[in-house]
């Protein structure tokens, strides 16, 4: 076996996540592999559908029934936080029981969630202080007034205005831009080593938007978490990643540091979401009826399979033959770019 | 849009549109306060053209967009409509009759593709619906002018039978939109259409109402909060703060030069898809005022770094500081802002 890599911190190997349902099986998550390092960023792009968050689900096991592992390993290593020792102990996550207090004591603790809507991330019946002060109570040996203490330090980390006042506020007092920092708050106040956060901008304006993502930036450097950023939006991703994984239809299609994703894309799906995009430098020139280039079609229901390579249906540059025959396998073109395309080999 | 179109007079001019919404409180439901959604806006659209309105959540941009076509009533304020029938009409005083047949010429799309379609209804009956009610076509004519409808936005006329719970997102956005042209109007109001949407399928849209607009020759006003998908499809774009436009102006002066503080702020808060563009954000800080309790004088002062002394005290007049460019800022005249290319430059 190779030397174990020190900074490894997340290793997903052929995750397969399938939804049995009455009208037939969705192959939500289908071979997905990824790695992840400490303190990086990890984006991961797609539409809706791709399977970006049930991926996420599956590593804290909360994939809603009937969605079930079917496949692959999710492997953690888990460094002790008392820092007793270096050396990381390795969990693999699909082994554990969903409800058993093995994944109970990494969920929150080891790696925290931030969700998109953080209205209904978060309880309407209770204090922002009492939910935050919950994760604390529950994973750290502390009293009352220490967590208390604690929720005031962290929801100052997060720059809330006031956070003596915010910490009896109920979620509805608070607008969307305060809230998502209270969840974030929540996420933080364990000092996970992996956060996943899910979208946690896309429904805020955007210059609100622009103020959690300089804060989250923030808090990485300071807390030296990794971050795994699910979103839809480019220029989210541009802003934030450090590397990039293109998904489509359950699998990663592309691979690559944040700057090849952009500037030398190989996969014909991400160079059509590129193209997608209305680009602001558009508004300086005064074309007649500028269009865009789009991908054609739409991504197919979510119960077919497609023979060959998913994405072959919509592809510009399809091969008859190929492409609809023979699924692709992951090469990679460069060092550290991976890409699942006929093109490439 | 050709320049040709550029000259033509307005087909909607809205002068001091007003919408206010009563705070009631107590027993006896007192009127406690008003919150001023739409706050003396004014605008005109010419035939053929798209106007942009921008803005953050809670601007008013929304209600502004549905009391045009009166769907809520406006408080006070004009909305002259040029109706080819008609003649030219204020919208905002219009009796039920004269209602229905305007609204046969101003339209409206939704920015959620599965809340505005009725789950109960086939497509048949959503597209025919606005025909029915208009008696405008029935029976066979009717299905037809559906089919011809489904068609022009993209879909199969074979699909006229199902129910919208079939379609996907994308698909949606096309039969609200098939909806909002079967009585051939002439006006669409664009309440975010494509926010909801996945890129690829954004891109799409984006296209389609680009086509429709050319082939049919429609005029939008186009609501949105995306400033890049704005830039895109808008001929002219008008930004609004707590109820008010603050800036407004054909978007390539708007976007190389603009003149509001606010807009600059918006422009530089948009994440690029280029990652060499990280660094050196400018964030607006704090929030959005609240319209029930707003601030003193101009309402962006607290958040607005070139804040002076008079922006405390008076709130500024909205002027046309150059030919087509209007302004609602005291120092408009006196600020040099960064525009879209210094941004990109900057950045």
């Amino acid at each position: 076996m190779p030397e174990q890599d020190q900074n490894l911190l997340l290793e997903i190997k052929g995750l397969r996540t399938y939804f049995h349902l009455a009208e037939g099986v969705v192959h939500a998550v289908d071979g997905v592999d990824l790695k992840m390092h400490r303190k990086e960023t990890l984006g991961i792009v797609g539409e809706s559908g791709c399977g970006k968050s049930i991926s996420a689900y599956s590593m804290l096991r909360l994939v809603p029934p009937p969605g079930k592992i079917e496949a692959g390993e999710i492997l953690f290593y888990k460094t002790p936080k008392d820092g007793s020792t270096n050396q990381a102990e390795i969990v693999n996550l699909t082994k554990l029981d969903p409800n058993g207090s093995e994944i109970r004591n990494i969920r929150g603790n080891y790696i925290s969630m931030v969700f998109q809507e953080p209205m209904t991330a978060m309880s309407p019946v209770r204090t922002v202080g009492q939910q935050i002060m919950e994760a604390i109570i529950l994973h750290q040996k502390v009293s009352k007034e220490e967590a208390r203490k604690q929720t005031i330090e962290m929801l100052r980390r997060v720059r809330m205005s006031n956070p003596e006042r915010v910490i009896d506020d109920y979620p509805f007092q608070l607008s969307g831009g305060m809230r998502q920092r209270a969840v974030i708050a929540m996420a933080l106040c364990c000092r996970p080593s992996l956060l996943i956060a899910d979208e946690p901008t896309t429904a805020l304006d955007v210059t609100t938007e622009a103020q959690i993502l300089n804060l989250m930036r923030d808090l990485q450097d300071e807390f030296g978490m990794a971050i795994m950023y699910i979103t839809h939006n480019l220029g989210v991703i541009a802003e934030m990643a450090d590397n990039v994984a293109v998904m489509y239809m359950g699998r990663v299609v592309e691979q690559a540091d944040v700057s090849t994703i952009f500037y030398n894309p190989l996969h014909p799906y991400t160079q059509g979401l590129h193209q997608s995009i209305p680009q602001l430098k558009d508004a300086l020139s005064r074309k007649e009826h500028k269009r865009l280039d789009v991908i054609k079609g739409m991504v197919p229901d979510p119960y077919s399979r497609l023979k060959g390579c998913p994405f072959h249906p919509r592809c510009p540059k399809f091969i008859a033959g190929v492409c609809d025959e023979v699924e692709p396998r992951m090469v990679e073109p460069e060092p550290g770019h991976t890409v699942k395309c006929h093109l490439y080999g | 849009m050709s320049d040709q179109a550029l000259t033509k007079e307005p087909l909607l001019e809205v002068i001091e549109l007003k919408k206010y919404f009563p705070i009631r409180r107590g027993f006896f439901k007192r009127v406690v306060g008003q919150v001023k959604a739409v706050d003396n806006l004014s605008f005109f659209i010419r035939e053929g053209e798209t106007l942009g309105l921008v803005g953050e959540s809670g601007c008013g941009k929304t209600t502004a967009g549905r009391s045009i076509l009166r769907a809520i009533p406006p408080s006070s304020g004009k909305i002259l409509f040029r109706d080819p029938t008609l003649g030219k009409v204020d919208v905002a005083t219009l009796d039920q009759d004269q209602l229905i047949a305007v609204r046969r010429n101003m339209r409206m799309i939704f920015q959620d593709p599965y809340a505005s379609l009725n789950p109960r209804m086939t497509l048949l009956d959503i597209v025919g619906a606005p025909l029915r009610a208009m008696k405008l076509a029935s029976g066979k004519e009717l299905e037809e002018r559906v089919a011809e409808m489904l068609r022009r936005v993209g879909l199969r006329p074979e699909y006229m039978r199902r129910y919208p719970h079939a379609f996907s997102g994308g698909q949606r956005q096309r039969i609200g939109l098939a909806r909002a042209l079967a009585p051939n109007p002439k006006f669409i109001v664009c309440d975010e259409p494509v926010s909801a949407l996945d890129v690829s399928v954004q891109a799409q849209i984006l296209n389609l109402l680009q086509d429709l607009q050319v082939d049919l020759g429609l005029t939008y006003l186009f609501v949105a909060h995306d400033l890049s998908v704005v830039a895109h499809i808008s001929d002219r774009v008008a930004v609004m703060y707590v109820g008010k436009m603050v800036e407004l102006a054909n978007t390539q002066e708007l976007y190389t030069n603009p003149m509001h503080p606010y807009t600059e702020a918006l422009m530089s808060a948009i994440p690029l898809p280029d990652p060499r563009k990280r660094e050196k954000r400018v964030y607006l800080s704090g929030e959005v005022a609240n319209p029930a309790n707003p601030p003193s004088g101009c309402y962006f002062h607290p958040r607005c770094s070139y804040c002076v002394d008079i922006c405390k005290s008076t709130e500024p007049a909205f002027e046309e500081v150059k030919p087509g460019h209007f302004v609602k800022c005291h120092r408009a005249r006196e600020l040099s802002l960064n525009g879209v290319a210094e941004i990109l430059a900057n950045r």
